[in-house]
């Protein structure tokens, strides 16, 4: 599915090196953890993997099903079946959620030379993943993300996840910013789309999470590298002891 | 003592319009003294320019090159012609009221239609040769000696006077549409009447003009007490060159007006506006939608006053501007001393799809009274990068993520003015603009 080779990245701006070498794979189906202290990469790792521009690849590679993603641009990405669940989900004002859904959905049809949806089989679709994570009509008709709580957002996102089926799902720190009930549906809503042929990459700062998703493989990132690898139990372990055993240094 | 100017070709041959068509030009004797004093305020200031404040941004007199004369009257069987391939609003359920090369075409309005549901609608020019045919010329104090509207009273051809009668709330809108079938300039004059209680929207629309020859039109709103006027003015590419327009209201009490104008196409628009508070608890909501690229001008202002207490005002635009294209926001809420309790709120925002465009942004607050709230405000930018990000990042690609922003920020303005009949319109053409770049 997912292999990242010996990738190095900078901030295009300043220059500043953040990703020394990352070796990352991913096989279908399995759920990888990605934990780590502050400023580690793991942000940068998951725009690096959807695209954005802010930073340049200066070593290494990332192969997405044997293709190279780094000569792919975002929305190419997007339509191949990478999706990021952003950790700060953007507000657009002006543009309907709803109205949004559909042109993201019907764009990456587009691009895989599908048929566009009708609309009533598209608000058929909408309705049915919508009432899973409890986001309401009014939610799909107000301007995307406006206003929307911290929780709201993020169960915006696992719809949008939802409906766009990816292969590889990146969730950057959904956690935050969510109570445990918003938790807890957000969780399922994540559960609900395992599958032997999906993966996902699941970012985040806390063991918490990952009661509610649990990982196959958890790493440790640190300052730009993976220090450790295990099984989820190395979860358990850092949430006891910290970061300090693996970074050399206390977080 | 001032020395007098060196006129332009454009003014020389403005002039020279003027004294050819000053025998002809509708009015009674007082509107001929009118037009006289229009011509010799050109004569001794010109057209306006950069060295007058209110056109420090919109050089009329560099733009205007020459002088076309004015259009020649039209049959009626020409004008249906012309207006066949004139399709502003597709087929948005509305009456219509047609002026064609200046002049009003009541055969091809629906004057019974309006008759029946309380509107009448009678020829301006038959209006300036009556009796007040020189009050209708008036010009409110806030627009001081405005150079356009001298210009549109030099030379104003034609026009309608709509008045609502009082109560009647008009549930299908008015289009107003002003067709250039031939070249040469247009100069209108509309006013518009709602009595007490009266409910009106109006859509004014310009068609056919290629370019030659400015269009010079007023807008003359006087609200009763009571009553609401929403007006949409579309200034599209169907107008090329210079197109300028000028609204003048006036409000009663607990009346409410709102406007937008919207601007994409022209080389040179000017969409102004002069709004006069006179009667307490009305409410003025002024939306303006601009778009503008090439070398083009796109430029919105407006002057609300203030002069009695408990009046709200709202005031925002949005403007997107590629190329070299010029924007211009001008804004002023004068607010008099005894206007106590005024709640005023402008806001302008400008979208820069490149480099070379450029916006002015001018709000302005100009207060006396000490009980007031007032806010004003101005952005400038670019389009979002993370934004952009966002929406690719779903598998939108890029130029229509750039479309869905840029209609997006503009939908703001046009969804809240809330005209739902020309939202959509308004909307599509918008996307048009953005498919020709």
């Amino acid at each position: 599915m997912l292999e990242i080779k010996n990738l190095h990245a900078r901030i295009a701006e300043d220059g500043t090196e953040i990703l020394r070498g990352i070796n990352l794979t991913v096989n279908p189906g399995e759920i990888h953890a990605i934990m780590g202290p502050n400023g580690s990469g793991k942000s940068t790792l998951s725009y690096i993997l959807a695209g954005k521009e802010d930073y340049e690849v200066t070593e290494g590679e990332i192969l997405f099903n044997g293709e190279n993603l780094l000569d792919m641009e975002a929305d190419a990405r997007a339509a191949a079946g990478v999706f990021l669940a952003f950790q700060y989900p953007i507000e657009i004002p002006g543009v309907a959620t709803m109205e949004f859904l559909k042109t993201a959905l019907n764009a990456q049809r587009k691009a895989r030379g599908e048929a566009e949806l009708s609309i009533p089989d598209f608000l058929k679709l909408v309705k049915s993943k919508a009432a899973d994570l409890n986001v309401t009509m009014d939610m799909l008709k107000r301007p995307l993300n406006v206003g929307f709580s911290g929780g709201e957002k993020k169960r915006s996102e696992i719809l949008q996840m939802a409906l766009l089926q990816p292969k590889l799902c990146v969730l950057d720190e959904t956690d935050s910013g969510l109570d445990i009930d918003a938790l807890r549906i957000v969780s399922e809503g994540v559960n609900k789309l395992r599958s032997p042929e999906r993966s996902m990459i699941v970012i985040t700062h806390y063991q918490r999470l990952l009661d509610h998703i649990v990982p196959d493989v958890v790493h440790v990132l640190s300052k730009g590298r993976i220090v450790k690898t295990g099984g989820k139990e190395l979860a358990l372990e850092l949430e006891k002891n910290g970061y300090a055993d693996y970074v050399g240094e206390a977080a | 003592m001032t020395t007098p100017i060196t006129l332009t070709q454009a003014e020389t041959g403005l002039l020279d319009r003027f004294d050819a068509a000053r025998a002809g030009l509708a009015g009674s004797a007082p509107v001929a003294a009118l037009r006289a004093e229009a011509a010799a305020q050109l004569r001794a200031k010109g057209l306006p320019h950069r060295r007058v404040e209110e056109y420090k941004y919109s050089d009329l007199r560099a733009f205007l090159k020459s002088a076309a004369p004015l259009a020649a009257a039209v049959t009626e069987a020409e004008a249906k012609a012309a207006l066949a391939s004139a399709g502003l609003l597709g087929n948005l359920d509305r009456f219509r009221i047609v002026i064609a090369n200046g002049t009003f075409l009541p055969g091809l309005s629906d004057v019974a239609a309006l008759a029946a549901e309380g509107v009448s609608v009678t020829d301006f020019s038959t209006a300036l040769a009556g009796e007040g045919g020189a009050a209708l010329l008036a010009q409110p104090k806030s627009a001081g000696s405005d150079g356009v509207l001298a210009l549109n009273t030099a030379f104003v051809q034609g026009g309608v006077v709509l008045s609502v009668k009082a109560g009647a709330e008009i549930a299908k809108p008015v289009e107003l549409i002003q067709i250039a079938v031939s070249e040469g300039a247009q100069v209108t004059r509309c006013r518009v009447e709602l009595a007490e209680g009266a409910q009106l929207r109006l859509i004014e629309t310009f068609a056919g003009n290629a370019g030659a020859g400015e269009i010079n039109a007023v807008f003359d709103y006087v609200v009763a007490d009571k009553a609401k006027l929403a007006s949409t003015r579309l200034l599209t590419s169907e107008a090329a060159g210079a197109v300028l327009a000028t609204t003048l209201s006036r409000l009663g009490a607990e009346a409410e007006l709102k406007t937008l104008g919207f601007i994409a196409g022209p080389e040179f628009a000017r969409n102004q506006q002069f709004v006069a508070f006179a009667g307490e608890h009305s409410e003025a909501k002024i939306y303006g939608v601009s778009m503008a690229r090439g070398k083009a001008l796109a430029d919105q202002t407006l002057i609300v006053d203030h002069a009695v207490p408990h009046c709200n005002s709202r005031e925002f635009f949005k403007t997107v501007l590629d190329g070299e294209a010029r924007g211009v926001y001008q804004g002023r809420i004068n607010v008099a001393q005894h206007a106590q309790k005024t709640d005023g709120e402008m806001m302008t925002q400008a979208l820069l799809l490149s480099e070379g465009a450029e916006m002015a942004n001018k709000p302005e607050l100009e207060i006396f009274a000490d009980d007031v709230i007032c806010a004003h405000g101005a952005t400038c930018g670019q389009i979002d990068e993370d934004l952009l990000f966002y929406l690719r990042a779903r598998g939108i690609p890029e130029a229509e993520a750039r479309t869905l922003l840029v209609l997006a920020f503009l939908s703001e303005a046009i969804e809240e003015f809330g005209e739902d009949d020309v939202t959509d319109v308004l909307e599509q053409r918008v996307r048009d603009w953005l498919a020709v770049a």
